[in-house]
């Protein structure tokens, strides 16, 4: 993006800019902790432990001494890895069963696919978490796969609604006519038609999925230590924070903002793809 | 006395400007015709006198509404006149009611919120009217929801809320543009009725020259926000003086010149035999066996080489259902399709020579294409089916050919399809279809959502290209006037059956069935209507 | 109405049946033998085998999940392994704590939302629609355990409003456990309240450029007429669907914030039930959680068709 442009994007849609202002600086936090973080995150310091934050510990200290800071960039890893990991897995799994359930309208598959999302709408994540945790122990997959799980009704709702409102515009029977098969059309012409709806969806799940990971490694239903997570370290802050509320604090704001950051990219997103918005701005 | 009077009325929404000087008039009680093509300015100039302009409107001139100037009234001002002294009814049936709401309840709101009357005498007198616009209470019980009438029975409660109290200017915007002729026909005459016996004016919006010839006292031609013509209507008629109102007139009833088909026996191109098309209906109670709707039911036709022929009926009689058929896109459920001699249907795969010698170009200008191909893309779609498809600069040079056929530029391939007009675009639709220069193209309602200017050049196109590349048609239509003039034969559908089919002069001029009477009585037409007019003028001096 | 309600009822039982055989079947999976738990390690192999036998655990599967459906039907969940008592009577003493917080919850959330989402519409593009847009991104945005948090160091540490957590129980009287439960609702209903004003606000900005808000509009009605009667009833329909789906959201989350303020609810239960293995206890309460969120989809399917009469026909 060129300065001028940027500038005229911000004021048109500052949602789209302050969203992918923040949602980028965590990722970027994440990227660079594999490669530097102010302190380790596994030296225990109990001399330096519960600092306030200073000019040397910006976020303060933990119980065991450990840096905030560098956890909270640690941190940001696993947050990020679930959450992108599960829209992944409930995109890739979604939708081609949203399309094929679209592609077969009124069919048993489509009965099938539409009965089984409800069904599956009725498994909130944390009861497919306790329900994994209960068989297996609690590890990040888990939440991935927790997370993922919800993730598929919502992606093939959105492509099924979507191939179907597309399937009966008339440039897909034209296509039919030319002799295009179904599975042909959906690359061709649906895929590529609700790109949009799907990366806006993806943000919002995106975010979702941020929230749904700290809320499992809160409860001990996600990633287990020594693993940094944000959702550990306010569950690990509990007993403390009466004293020492930063350790609270910071996790927190990092989750929030993160979460805001994505909400506000999906926003702009959806701002900047919509026709009617974007027709208006000319 | 004018009632209503517009004076050099001027309108801009976000800088662009809508209506430029309007002048209009309207008397007590009479019945004015307010004709223009889309974008003329038409509608929002009724919503001008409504006051119910989109946010962003500014506004300058004048309207008087029975010597108060509307556009100094305040919002509580308008809202006591809105319904009350001037009622208003809109284009859509199906979405124009509150779906929630029982439509004895509608009508009652507008008594309601003008009257001090109690719910049970509003309900009462929402009663009378119903019945007065013709959906009587033991027919049509007040508690009835939208979702339970017709299109034309919903427009009906739509002219009750506004007529209700009788206000002394009704104002319909397009009231039958969504409705079957025969519905059409109906309304029309009521809205006639109700302007002789309650003494309304009559604000009567609409594109079609045809619906006003008959009933209008006075029109006023826009276009462009600007009116370009007004006047006593039979004067205006057959004395044009602006050339937009002679081009709108002409085109209106434009018949292409086409050489005329000799069909010859030998050449049958397309054999439809007891064709069926079911759908099952939704159960009516839990255990009961679905009940089948057949929206095809038995068809049998042909269409010869170099044949065009016309398909009319109303909405939901079944001819896209059948076009659909034809073109492989469902399963049927009975009956044979013969393309070229040999058999198509949706469970096996159509081979590509029969996909080659059938296209299709639809309704809808907007909806045909993908929006994210280029035009070069879009017209080479259906070459698909070809086996030994042009490639690279030969497949370009096929594609520039077919744009500049079709009267469009070779450069226009690099454009995307937003940057087109809507006719511009069917001629895109047309390009795609002739590509692969099928022996038939299938045309379902392919100029029905086009301006009559627009329209009249498509039929063109159309008659020009059947007549050079011997071109069969399969031309589906709800528009008789349309089908009359590019046709040779014609068939006519009702409810999934195919009630009469034959010459088409011959039908027009001595149709049998009473189906097809009733069709050919209910459609406007221009020509007839302004002689029976001229008629009645000569007989009255 | 009747056909259209028993239409729902049919499609509710049958997904009440394939959610039991899928938790039946994920708790099945599950390695380790249940009566060797419940008698810890140094049992004998017949007294275990004994105890199996007691259980049923040597019963063929289809007639354990027979078994196991009918003992839910008749109130039946089983003994719970680690406190020796049925699962029943834990699940009655702890779900009279969790329902009544996610169903406060559910009341704030409607209670603040409705109203804000038809002040944002109502005032759409002007300051206030703005100021309420940016809450409710913050609102979203906010962790709904780290919200119980701040709530408990602002008005239990700090001010000394409220206890920092625990549950008098409804004995001790009734303003009394809705005190207790009032920062846990505040806190799971937040970030729903948050969405649910922005569906309806949307709802609301949808409608209002509907064809029969014009029609209204032309009778006569004035702007917040118009609004009034018929605007927000058609924006309900969406509303409803997220409200549905919200319920779910809040009993999941009222398992989380039950932890931050020590209540003893399901969520607690399952979570020592996990730790300790007691799956009987665990699959009793999954199955509960999922039986309550396929009822209340329910109960908006009938609300559906009470507020719109299209549906009521189309059954």
């Amino acid at each position: 993006m060129a300065d001028r442009s940027f500038l005229a994007e911000m004021r048109r849609n500052p949602s789209l800019v302050i969203g992918f202002v923040l949602s980028s600086l965590f990722i970027v936090g994440a990227v660079i902790s594999f490669i530097w973080t102010p302190f380790s995150v596994e030296d225990v310091d109990i001399a330096n432990k519960l600092r306030q934050p200073d000019a040397e510990h910006w976020f303060g200290t933990d119980h065991f001494g450990r840096d905030i800071f560098s956890m909270i960039l640690v941190g940001a890893r696993i947050s990020i890895a679930v959450a992108l990991i599960a829209v992944g897995v409930g995109m890739v799994i979604g939708v081609p069963l949203g399309l094929a359930a679209a592609a077969n309208r009124g069919s048993l598959l489509d009965e099938i696919i539409m009965r089984g999302n409800d069904l599956i709408f009725a498994f909130p994540s944390l009861v497919i978490a306790i329900l994994i945790t209960a068989v297996f122990s609690p590890t990040a997959t888990n939440a991935i796969i927790a997370i993922g799980i919800f993730n598929i009704p919502v992606f093939a709702r959105l492509s099924r609604g979507a191939a179907l409102s597309l399937s009966s515009r008339e440039f897909l029977l034209a296509a039919r006519v030319a002799g295009k098969g179904p599975v042909r059309n959906s690359i061709e012409h649906i895929l590529p038609n609700m790109t949009n709806l799907l990366i806006v969806q993806g943000t919002i799940q995106f975010s979702l999925g941020i929230l749904a990971e700290a809320g499992l490694s809160y409860v001990g239903l996600g990633a287990q230590p020594p693993t940094p997570s944000w959702g550990r370290m306010l569950a690990e802050s509990q007993t403390m924070f009466s004293f020492a509320p930063h350790l609270a604090l910071f996790p927190g704001l990092a989750i929030i903002l993160t979460v805001l950051g994505l909400n506000l990219l999906g926003d702009g997103l959806r701002d900047f793809f919509d026709p009617r918005i974007r027709r208006a701005r000319q | 006395m004018n009632l209503l009077e517009i004076k050099d009325f001027s309108l801009e929404i976000g800088n662009t400007t809508i209506l430029n000087g309007v002048n209009l008039k309207l008397r007590e009680g009479q019945l004015h015709g307010l004709i223009g093509e889309s974008g003329s300015g038409k509608s929002l100039t009724s919503l001008s006198v409504m006051q119910l302009l989109p946010s962003g409107s500014e506004t300058s001139g004048s309207i008087r509404f029975d010597g108060r100037e509307i556009t100094a009234l305040g919002e509580s001002e308008m809202c006591d006149l809105r319904g009350n002294e001037i009622g208003m009814i809109f284009q859509e049936p199906m979405t124009a009611l509150n779906p929630l709401m029982s439509i004895g309840d509608q009508v009652a709101e507008t008594i309601r919120i003008h009257t001090p009357m109690s719910p049970a005498e509003a309900q009462a007198k929402a009663a009378k009217v119903l019945a007065r616009v013709g959906l009587p209470q033991d027919k049509f019980p007040m508690s009835r929801f939208p979702h339970e009438l017709s299109g034309g029975q919903r427009q009906r409660v739509g002219i009750a809320m506004a007529v209700a109290l009788r206000p002394r200017i009704l104002i319909a915007d397009e009231p039958t543009t969504a409705l079957d002729v025969a519905t059409q026909a109906q309304i029309l005459d009521l809205l006639k009725q109700l302007v002789e016996e309650e003494g309304m004016a009559l604000l009567l919006i609409t594109h079609d020259l045809a619906v006003v010839a008959d009933l209008a006292d006075e029109v006023s031609i826009m276009r462009h926000g600007e009116v370009v013509e007004s006047g006593d209507a039979l004067p205006l008629f057959t004395n044009m003086q602006h050339a937009y109102t002679k081009q709108l007139f002409s085109a209106s009833t434009h018949v292409p010149t086409r050489k005329s088909v000799k069909p010859s026996e030998d050449g049958r191109l397309l054999e439809v035999a007891g064709l069926v098309r079911a759908y099952p209906k939704a159960r009516t109670s839990l255990f009961s066996k679905r009940e089948v709707f057949r929206a095809v039911n038995g068809v049998s036709f042909e269409i010869h080489q170099g044949e065009n022929v016309g398909l009319v009926g109303e909405s939901g009689c079944g001819k896209s259902t059948l076009a659909r058929a034809i073109l492989g896109l469902d399963r049927v459920q009975g009956g044979t399709i013969r393309l070229k001699d040999a058999e198509i249907s949706a469970e096996k795969k159509i081979g590509h020579s029969q996909r080659r010698a059938m296209q299709v170009v639809f309704q809808d200008p907007y909806g045909s294409f993908n929006p994210r191909h280029r035009v070069s893309r879009l017209v080479a779609e259906p070459l698909h089916v070809l086996p030994d498809a042009p490639i690279g600069k030969e497949r370009e040079r096929l594609v520039a050919d077919t744009l500049e056929e079709v009267g469009l530029r070779a450069e226009d391939t690099e454009k995307y399809i937003h940057e087109f007009s809507g006719g511009q675009r069917q001629r895109i639709a047309i390009a795609r279809a002739l590509i692969i220069r099928p022996s038939l193209i299938i045309l379902d309602e392919a100029v029905s959502a086009l301006d009559v200017s627009i329209r009249a050049q498509i039929l063109d196109l159309l008659a020009d290209l059947s007549d050079r590349l011997t071109l069969s048609y399969l031309f589906i239509s709800h528009d008789l006037s349309v089908v009359r003039a590019v046709t040779d034969r014609v068939l006519v559908m009702q409810q999934g059956v195919i009630v009469e089919q034959g010459n088409t002069e011959e039908l027009f001029s001595a149709p049998e069935h009473p189906y097809t009477r009733q069709l050919i009585s209910a459609a406007p037409d221009l020509n007839l209507a302004v002689e029976r007019r001229q008629h009645s003028e000569l007989r009255r001096n | 109405m009747l056909r259209f309600a028993l239409k729902r009822l049919v499609s509710l039982a049958l997904s009440l049946f394939v959610a039991s055989v899928v938790v039946f079947t994920v708790i099945e999976i599950i390695p380790g033998d249940p009566a060797a738990f419940m008698l810890g390690i140094n049992a004998e192999p017949d007294a275990v085998e004994a105890l199996r036998e007691k259980m049923g655990l040597n019963d063929g599967k289809v007639q354990r999940y027979l078994s196991w459906v009918t003992g839910l039907l008749q109130g039946d969940f089983g003994t719970s392994y680690t406190y020796r008592v049925p699962v029943s009577e834990l699940v009655a003493e702890r779900i009279v704590v969790s329902l009544p917080l996610a169903l406060f919850a559910l009341f704030l959330s409607t209670l603040i939302a409705l109203p804000a989402g038809v002040f944002a519409a109502s005032k759409r593009g002007q300051a206030g629609d703005y100021s309420v847009i940016g809450m409710t991104q913050l609102g979203i945005a906010i962790p709904n355990f780290w919200f119980a948090m701040i709530l408990v160091l602002i008005f239990a540490i700090t001010l000394r409003w409220f206890s920092a957590g625990g549950f008098p129980g409804w004995d001790a009287g009734f303003f009394e456990a809705m005190k207790a439960l009032l920062l846990p609702a505040i806190a799971l209903a937040l970030p729903q309240a948050s969405i649910l004003t922005r569906v309806m606000r949307t709802a609301l900005l949808d409608t209002l450029t509907e064809d029969y808000v014009r029609t209204a509009r032309a009778k006569g009605l004035t702007r917040r007429q118009t609004l009034w009667r018929h605007a927000l009833r058609n924006a309900l329909i969406p509303v409803l669907t997220i409200l549905g789906l919200q319920f779910s959201f809040l009993l999941a989350g009222a398992i989380i914030i039950e932890n931050v303020f020590f209540l003893p609810g399901l969520g607690r239960l399952v979570f020592q039930g996990i730790t300790q293995r007691d799956l009987i206890v665990v699959e009793s309460v999954v199955m509960l959680l999922v039986f309550a969120v396929i009822i209340v989809t329910f109960l908006v399917d009938i609300a559906y068709a009470w507020v719109d009469p299209r549906l009521r026909q189309k059954a």
